[in-house]
């Protein structure tokens, strides 16, 4: 049997209640979303939070939704409402081809965005993408919102920058038109976290890339990306040359460690093939030339 | 031959009359949500306990401080080393002659070794206490990797035995090594390959756990648990714990799988027995995942050098193996006393030469105890594993097709009953045709021309790799003059009583943990008698409702029990034929069986059927002198020999050259396993197994860091397969009976599990093009593996 320790529940019936909840319980307390990192911590007690601030009857945080030339994301959208997604599917194909491979069906039906990005796990998929897409992030408190760059959101692993008393409420994602995107992943396993993972857009104009995003999950990233092999593309005609310059970029770059999903020889190889994978496919989809 | 399935006449219920494919009997509780397992046991008054467990390798314990727990106040009693040195029990016999410490009482040995149980008013109060004991730890060097562990600095592990100066447990030999090294000596070809079969676990999805209720008015114990053994529980519960056996009943509910894993008596148990005894209440334990995976029996970790000799041909002369095996902190290795490294010297497998020699030497590490589990047979996966990867290594070696080299060498029909050279008796056989349908259901040719296609194209990827298995399995341990565990004969006693009605209850020894025993025993008795499967009720995993008999594992229950029970519904058959005749007026020579009947030669409008028969047993009817009334029958059965299943397995990989991901596309099984009693049943186990294979193949290891901090603690650490990893399964069977098996079947469960893991092992190294590399094969492992740089499995990584 696996037990947590004790702990004291309070369900909060709005993002007021529910930062007011985390006010009146102190540092010690935890919200509670979709509960599928969390949870199991408690159970075999790596967290001990002395309050959960149940925040699963926040219907007001679940959508997806175009807001003039952003999409905006609840924080309490599941997974499965963003593989599901019409509007994510129209303009960015990144979001389904991960949420895919993230966990399975029973995680990705409980399991929000907002918990994704909040437990900052250094190989969670969904920091990659937003970091890809370079999304903003909308962070609440009793004093009102306040908008940070994902790039920004990551301290470290495990560690954001929302203070004890505030809730991550929503992301917003620039519209790009005419972007493509992909995400590819190696897992030892299906539902196994990533061994590495990328994701990447790029938008073209007259054959140019006006704007590209790479995002990288589990391979030690800066930020879940690599600017300097972004910075490599834009404004640049994308050929499979200056594709795998950039890819090399963000294997030297990135600082993965060794562990049982690999060494670091292999995974810096697999950013390199995974980048090279996803650029070269997001741009067949900026050209059209792939379904 | 390959055989069809033979319709047999159907029951009301639509069920066959004697063998077929039925529904399960038992899926109608399971399907429902309706199980009873171990976790479902409420007593009144029933306690909870939890075990503090060691988070070194190799620690002296300088000291424990309970205080704090046992002031909590829903803490019953904390039970330390130092409580069960009171009682003698610190430390428990294994199943292999070692000794294994129930509560620490010196040192810690492996990580999660247990040290402290506690016993509180629920499972909360009961973890929370843990964290209120306090042990001072003085840590040692742990031997972690079991190549050093005889190295002569390395610390000895095992100082609580007397005189012990290393960390040898045994060595030990079979076959004629003079006369093998001669061949060797004289071989046109020889090859040799290291290989490790790394540390894996069963990882039952049901953990272990156990609720001890000791009646201090009638002074009995009751203990609900985990055993694939209830009957040989019961008796080491009675040797262990010194308590009389007739005042012991074990039950084993209904088990969430085994798979070798819940055939030993683990720490927890003993406790659970003494905390109810100490407490004066039941005592329940159930063990988390984490424990389960860190604590209990692990399988395999066998580091193993092959030798292969042969002419240039190819007709191989000879194998020879030197291994090392990995035993852990203790020897608790589960199998027939006779038999320190199990089955192992079945080695030289399905192929006929005269040389073979193996020399085990088995190490102490520190790491958890075990080495016989995860449907082995006994080490006869790493038999299989170890032979079938040499044949690939001497067809490599030759520049032959693996398949031709394996048909050139296979047994042939005619040399049944065979004799290994190691001293195994083959029971029955056709190898050739085996192979030779596996491979017409693969298209083996097909397959081949396929991989040469891409091989010729550069830029054909992904990497195709097609590789096959032959494995002979011997099973149904086992005949009592070479066969017992602890002293205990491998014979199994089985009870059948046909009620006045017609309908029957058979009790057996054995206890199913997923195979289906209430469906296919019912159906080895429908068969012999003729009544229908529902109407024949299993009872089984309650030793005070069952007869004696060691359990199931090994793949054991359908050769030994399954026997058993057919022999004892031929011996109601027979009797009944007595009755009929006294009821017939007749002679018992007059009358012939026809499904279900006696009936009279010539006449058959004249007979009666076994619910007649039935009736007239328990009735006024005068019975011949001799002759006691009711309709029973009551067996031992002492197997002449085991079973000795075969198969012949082919899988197809592909393999992303730039990533290192292996996909299974296709994976074709041919079993024989002589008669399927109930073919849905042996297609899932099968499938089962195959499913272990794949694991084991591509993801599954159990690795330890330097320090022998457990890196395969968890489900996130420790990978099973799922659906997505698995193809399509593609079965075909062969159906050669065993001479010896009153109906002639053979054992099953484990077939797969031994076979497949090297078909999958050798296509991967195919696809690659490369000789050796060892399991699990990662992306990561093999990426590097590609480069000529392996990564060693069973350790951490750099």
């Amino acid at each position: 049997m696996q037990t947590p320790a004790t702990f004291h529940y309070e369900r909060a019936g709005s993002v007021e209640e529910a930062i007011s909840l985390l006010e009146r319980h102190g540092p010690e307390t935890r919200l509670l979303a979709g509960g599928h990192s969390l949870l199991p911590m408690m159970k075999i007690r790596l967290a001990s939070p002395g309050t959960l601030v149940d925040i699963n009857g926040l219907a007001e945080l679940d959508y997806i939704r175009l807001e003039g030339d952003e999409i905006a994301i609840g924080a309490l959208t599941r997974h499965t409402g963003v593989l599901d997604s019409a509007v994510l599917a129209e303009h960015y194909r990144i979001f389904a081809e991960a949420e895919r491979v993230i966990a399975d069906p029973l995680v990705r039906n409980r399991g929000t965005v907002g918990g994704s990005l909040c437990q900052a796990d250094p190989a969670e998929d969904l920091s990659a993408v937003f970091s890809a897409l370079r999304a903003d992030l909308v962070v609440a408190s009793a004093s009102g919102r306040r908008s940070v760059p994902v790039r920004e959101f990551h301290l470290g692993p495990y560690e954001t920058v929302v203070g004890e008393n505030e809730i991550l409420i929503e992301a917003r994602v620039p519209v790009r038109p005419g972007a493509g995107s992909a995400y590819e992943k190696v897992e030892r396993r299906a539902g196994d976290w990533a061994v590495a993972a990328t994701g990447a857009f790029v938008q073209l104009r007259d054959g140019l890339a006006v704007d590209v995003g790479i995002g990288l999950s589990a391979v030690g990233a800066d930020h879940h990306s690599c600017a300097e092999a972004e910075e490599q593309l834009r404004g640049r005609e994308l050929t499979p040359d200056a594709i795998a310059a950039a890819a090399a970029t963000c294997r030297d770059r990135c600082h993965p460690t060794a562990d049982q999903r690999g060494p670091v020889d292999y995974k810096r190889h697999l950013v390199e093939v995974l980048v090279t994978r996803a650029l070269t496919r997001a741009l067949e989809r900026a050209r059209g030339e792939e379904a | 031959m390959t055989a069809t399935e033979v319709p047999v006449p159907t029951s009301p219920a639509g069920n066959p009359i004697g063998f077929g494919r039925m529904l399960r009997k038992e899926d109608a509780r399971f399907l429902r949500g309706q199980g009873h397992y171990i976790d479902d046991v409420q007593l009144p008054g029933m306690l909870h306990a939890a075990i503090l467990r060691s988070s070194y390798a190799h620690a002296r314990i300088t000291g424990i401080d309970t205080s704090a727990a046992e002031a909590h106040p829903k803490v019953k009693a904390v039970i330390t080393g130092a409580t069960l040195e009171g009682l003698n029990l610190a430390w428990m016999p294994t199943l292999s002659g070692d000794v294994q410490s129930v509560l620490a009482t010196d040192k810690v040995r492996f990580q999660g070794q247990e040290v402290a149980f506690v016993i509180a008013e629920d499972e909360y109060s009961a973890r929370d206490a843990l964290e209120l004991i306090e042990v001072d730890y003085e840590p040692l060097p742990a031997v972690v990797d079991a190549r050093k562990a005889l190295e002569p600095d390395a610390p000895v592990i095992r100082d609580d035995l007397e005189g012990r100066t290393d960390n040898r447990i045994y060595d030990w030999e079979a076959g004629d090594k003079a006369a093998c090294d001669e061949v060797f000596a004289g071989a046109e070809v020889v090859v040799a390959e290291d290989m490790l079969y790394p540390r894996v676990h069963p990882a039952p999805m049901e953990t272990c756990g156990s609720v001890a209720h000791m009646d201090k008015v009638t002074g009995k114990l009751t203990v609900w648990t985990t055993t694939q053994a209830p009957h040989a529980h019961r008796t080491l519960y009675a040797i262990v714990a010194g308590l009389p056996e007739h005042k012991i009943q074990i039950i084993s509910p209904d088990i969430g799988g085994g798979f070798g894993n819940k055939v030993g008596i683990y720490p927890g148990y003993v406790c659970a027995v003494v905390g109810s005894i100490v407490t004066g209440a039941p005592v329940k334990w159930i063990e988390d995942r984490s424990e389960n995976l860190m604590s209990t029996s692990f399988a395999r970790d066998y580091h193993m050098h092959g030798e292969i000799a042969s002419t240039r041909e190819g007709k191989i002369l000879g194998l020879r193996v030197d291994v090392l095996a990995d035993h852990g902190a203790f020897n608790g290795v589960a199998q027939p006393t006779k038999y320190p490294a199990g089955f192992f010297h079945i080695f030289t497998g399905s192929y006929d030469y005269p040389a073979a020699h193996c020399h085990v030497r088995a190490v102490y590490t520190n790491k958890a105890p075990g080495g016989v589990a995860y449907a082995c047979s006994f080490r006869i996966t790493e038999a299989v594993y170890l032979v079938e990867r040499m044949v690939n290594c001497l067809a490599d070696e030759l520049g032959m097709d693996p398949a031709e080299l394996r048909m050139k060498n296979l047994l042939r029909p005619e040399q049944f009953p065979y004799t290994t050279p190691t001293g195994w008796e083959y029971d029955s056989g056709n190898y050739p045709a085996a192979l030779e349908e596996a491979m017409r259901i693969a298209g083996y040719e097909e397959l081949r021309r396929e991989q040469a296609e891409r091989r010729a194209d550069p830029a054909g990827k992904p990497l195709m790799g097609i590789g096959i298995s032959f494995f002979t399995e011997g099973v149904g341990a086992g005949p009592r003059k070479h066969m017992d565990i602890l002293g205990l004969g491998m014979a199994d006693g089985c009870e059948l009583r046909v009620h006045p009605t017609g309908k029957a209850q058979l009790r057996l020894s054995v206890q199913t943990q997923g195979q289906g025993h209430e469906t296919t025993f019912a159906q080895i008795v429908s068969h012999e008698l003729g009544i229908p499967p529902e109407d024949i009720e299993v009872i089984h995993g309650d030793t005070d409702n069952t007869p004696f008999g060691l359990g199931t594992y090994g793949s054991r229950s359908t050769p030994v029990s399954g026997a058993a029970a057919a022999v004892a519904a031929q011996r109601v058959r027979e009797k009944a034929r007595i009755i009929a005749a006294t009821a017939l007026e007749c002679s018992p020579d007059d009358l012939e069986w026809e499904l279900g009947r006696w009936q009279v030669k010539g006449d058959p409008e004249q007979g009666k059927t076994i619910p007649e028969i039935a009736f007239a047993s328990h009735g006024n009817l005068e019975l011949p002198e001799g002759v006691e009334g009711h309709l029973d029958a009551s067996v031992v059965y002492n197997p002449p020999n085991l079973t000795y299943p075969f198969g012949a397995y082919i899988c197809v990989v592909d393999v992303d050259p730039e990533t290192g991901e292996v996909k299974v596309r296709r994976f074709i099984a041919v079993d024989d396993c002589g008669p399927r009693i109930n073919p849905m049943i042996v297609e899932g186990q099968i499938h089962g197994g195959l499913a272990d294979g794949i694991g084991m193949a591509l993801m599954e290891a159990i690795a330890f860091d330097p320090e022998g901090n457990n890196l395969g603690g968890s489900f996130m650490d420790y990978l099973l397969p799922t659906s997505l990893e698995c193809p399509s399964y593609e079965l075909g069977m062969t159906v050669t009976p065993s001479p010896h098996h009153p109906i002639g079947a053979k054992g099953v469960g484990e077939s797969a599990t031994v076979g497949s893991p090297p078909a999958v092992v050798n296509a991967v190294l195919d696809a690659l093009e490369i000789r050796q590399a060892d399991m699990p094969f990662t992306p990561a492992v093999v990426w590097r593996a590609m480069q000529g740089r392996p990564l060693r499995t069973d350790l951490a990584i750099e």
